[in-house]
This record gives C-alpha cells, structure tokens and sequence, in this order.
C-alpha cells in the first residue's frame, strides 16, 4: 500500500513537473535573442556593431573623447609588452604561441570555451597561466600588468574578428552557461544591484559621471586602460571591482562562477567583432 | 625593453603639431605604499624635442605631473620626412630616446 503511493506520488511528480520544467528549460539561443532584440530596440539609433565600443556608443560628447584618445592609445604600450612576451621562449625553450591554435594569433573571439574533457570553462586569461605552469613558469595574476599585456596582444591581433562561442551539447555546459546567467541577474552586495541592474536595465544611463556599458559586447573590448585605474585591466579585474563597487565581497579572479558569467556574456555576443583592447574613462 | 616614448608629428602649412606620450611612473615622493612605505621620487625632470638639430620645445617636469604623461605643441616649422627627435631625463638620471619622422 504504501509503495503504491509512494509510486502515484512520484508519477505526479512528474507528471506535474514537467510542464514546469519545459517552460524553465534552458534554451541558449532563445536568450541570445531576447538580449539583442531587447538592446536594439532600447536604443535603435545604435549600429549593432557599435555596442562593443561601451559607453562611447552611448554619448555623442564622450564619443569625441575617445576618438581623440585612440589616436594615441593608452593601451599601446601593453600591446607592445604583450607581443615581446608572446616572442620571448619560456626557459624550455617553448612559447604562448605553441600553447594555442593558430600560434595564438586572431583566436581571441573563440574564448572562452568548454572544454569537454575537463567539465569547465577555459577562459584565455586561465589558458594562458595553464599554459604558463604547463611549462614550467610560474602563474601571473589574473588582474593586470603581465596578464592584460598578453591579453592586450592577441585582443589586438584579433579586432574585427566575430566573437564565435559555442555551447558544446553536453549538459555541464548547459549548467555553466546558466550557471553564468545566473549569476549575472542576481542581486548582490549592500547595494543590492545585479551585474543586470547597471548593464541591462540602466545601460547608457549616468551613475555619477560615467557612463554605464551595455551588457552587449561588453567584453569585446577586454582588456582595457581604465584612466581611472590609471592601467590596463582584465576581465578577471574587471568582475573584482564591479562586485566590491556594489559593496559585495568579490569572488577571486577566475573564480568558476565569473568564468561562467564570461561564458554567458560572451555568448550573448557572438556574431560581433572584437574590439580590444580597449580605453575607457 | 621596449621604447617608453610614443610620438605623432603631423606637418601642416608652416606649422608642425606634435603629441607625444611617455611611459612613466612619475612617483612623487609623497605617496605611501601598501605597507606604508615612502615610495621614492621617481620622475622625469627634462623631456626634449628637437629637429633639425635645434630644441624646439622643453618641458621641465617635476612630481606634480601625472603618471604617463601626455604632452601636446605645435612649432614652427618642420617638413613632411623631417627627422623630430625626443628625450627625457628622470631624477634617478635614467633616460630614454626616439627619433620619429614627421608626417
């Protein structure tokens, strides 16, 4: 008797379940148009491509700004860094380049991937310190200096390329793709805000003198020099200082959950051109 | 290392406009470090601009000017194909130097 209602009440389970379930899927494709469509028509005056230029394609006066400043760009130096260490051989006589398909040269718009052997998102930042300790080297730190050269480097050797990120059809991709997602609608810190709150529902909007980003393409122009900063920054640098700016207690870099919202952010961009590395206010 | 000096010379009618930009970390030696530590005096003293074998600009920099300066002037002067020769001295008497064609 008992099992048999053990039996029906897991039948309704499922039963009752699955609509639920269905409407709840994850469905990678129908999100990535529901951004876009969401961001085109919020501001139909902007070019698509342009979204990956932030706050610039936003604000006419600040738009001036930048162009003055890219005709000589702050980052310039970091590019030239990045390129002597992409030639510079480890002590065993290998390089980045040997690390990465293609020599490392034009691959930026494909990170970060699954990768199925391993369960996890490889971001390039992570790539290139496995690819340091692979050889011997010790790791860098995720947020500046070494990392964002190097990043600056193949950023630059990548402009113009689409960003093209696939979602394997493997389940832990899926859950890492919502994973993301999730992360970057939830409310956190004293302040209360999702990464959302500034970057979806307030894109283009002022908090103090800046400007904030659309979330579209947002990461095209990683890394960047941030005047504020005063130096060039990572995507690992720039996760740390949006979580500790709404008075939330930052993950480390490269942490499983910002590799995730990467995945997700990254995803949401595909199909536009890299831009970075970048300059910002 | 690489060059710490980036240079743009544009000649337009009589006049050549110049923008500049150097890497440096010009260090006051007035700000404390993580620990607390002074961070010593380390900035740029003299940066020079020649061409054609005369200075044509020279700024005298002390700890109050921003870290990767930017500087910006035009001079009399000067030909598409010239050569515009920089410098800069810092207060440790490290230096560096580029010579760039004029566009």
């Amino acid at each position: 008797m008992l099992r048999v209602i053990a039996v029906s009440i897991a039948a309704l389970w499922v039963a009752g379940a699955w609509p639920a379930a269905a409407a709840d899927a994850i469905n990678p494709d129908a999100d990535f148009k529901a951004f876009r469509d969401y961001f085109t028509k919020k501001f139909p005056k902007v070019p698509l491509n342009d979204f990956v230029n932030g706050p610039y394609s936003m604000d006419a006066g600040l738009r001036k700004q930048w162009e003055a400043i890219e005709d000589f760009p702050p980052y310039d130096f970091a590019v030239d860094r990045g390129k002597q260490m992409f030639a510079t051989p480890f002590k065993n006589g290998k390089t980045y380049g040997d690390c990465f398909a293609n020599k490392g040269i034009g691959i930026r718009q494909n990170y970060p991937y699954f990768d199925e052997k391993s369960g996890e998102v490889i971001t390039l930042e992570l790539a290139l310190n496995r690819c340091r300790e692979a050889n011997g080297e010790p790791p860098f730190s995720y947020v500046k200096d070494e990392m964002a050269s190097l990043t600056a480097y193949m950023a630059f050797t990548s402009r113009g390329k689409l960003f093209d990120i696939k979602i394997p059809n493997d389940p832990r991709a899926l859950a890492a793709y919502q994973n993301g997602e999730k992360y970057f609608y939830s409310r956190r810190g004293q302040l209360n805000f999702s990464c959302a709150s500034c970057h979806v529902q307030s894109a283009g909007q002022h908090i103090r003198t800046e400007v904030l980003a659309p979330a579209l393409g947002i990461l095209a122009a990683m890394p960047i020099y941030r005047s504020e900063w005063g130096s060039m920054g990572t995507i690992s640098r720039r996760f740390v200082t949006c979580n500790s700016q709404v008075r939330g207690v930052p993950l480390e870099p490269q942490d499983e959950n910002y590799r995730d919202v990467e995945y997700y952010l990254s995803y949401m961009a595909n199909g536009l051109p890299i831009s970075g590395p970048g300059a910002r206010p | 290392m690489a060059n710490s000096i980036r240079v743009r010379a544009v000649a337009s009618g009589d006049h050549t406009e110049v923008q500049a930009l150097v890497q440096h970390p010009m260090d006051s030696g007035f700000v404390k470090d993580a620990q607390g530590n002074l961070i010593p005096p380390h900035h740029i003293e003299v940066v020079d601009f020649q061409h054609a074998g005369k200075t044509v600009f020279t700024a005298l920099w002390g700890p109050a000017v921003a870290k990767d300066p930017y500087i910006k002037f035009s001079f009399k002067g000067g030909q598409k194909g010239d050569d515009l020769a920089v410098s800069w001295v810092d207060n440790k008497g490290e230096s560096d130097s580029l010579t760039a064609k004029i566009m």
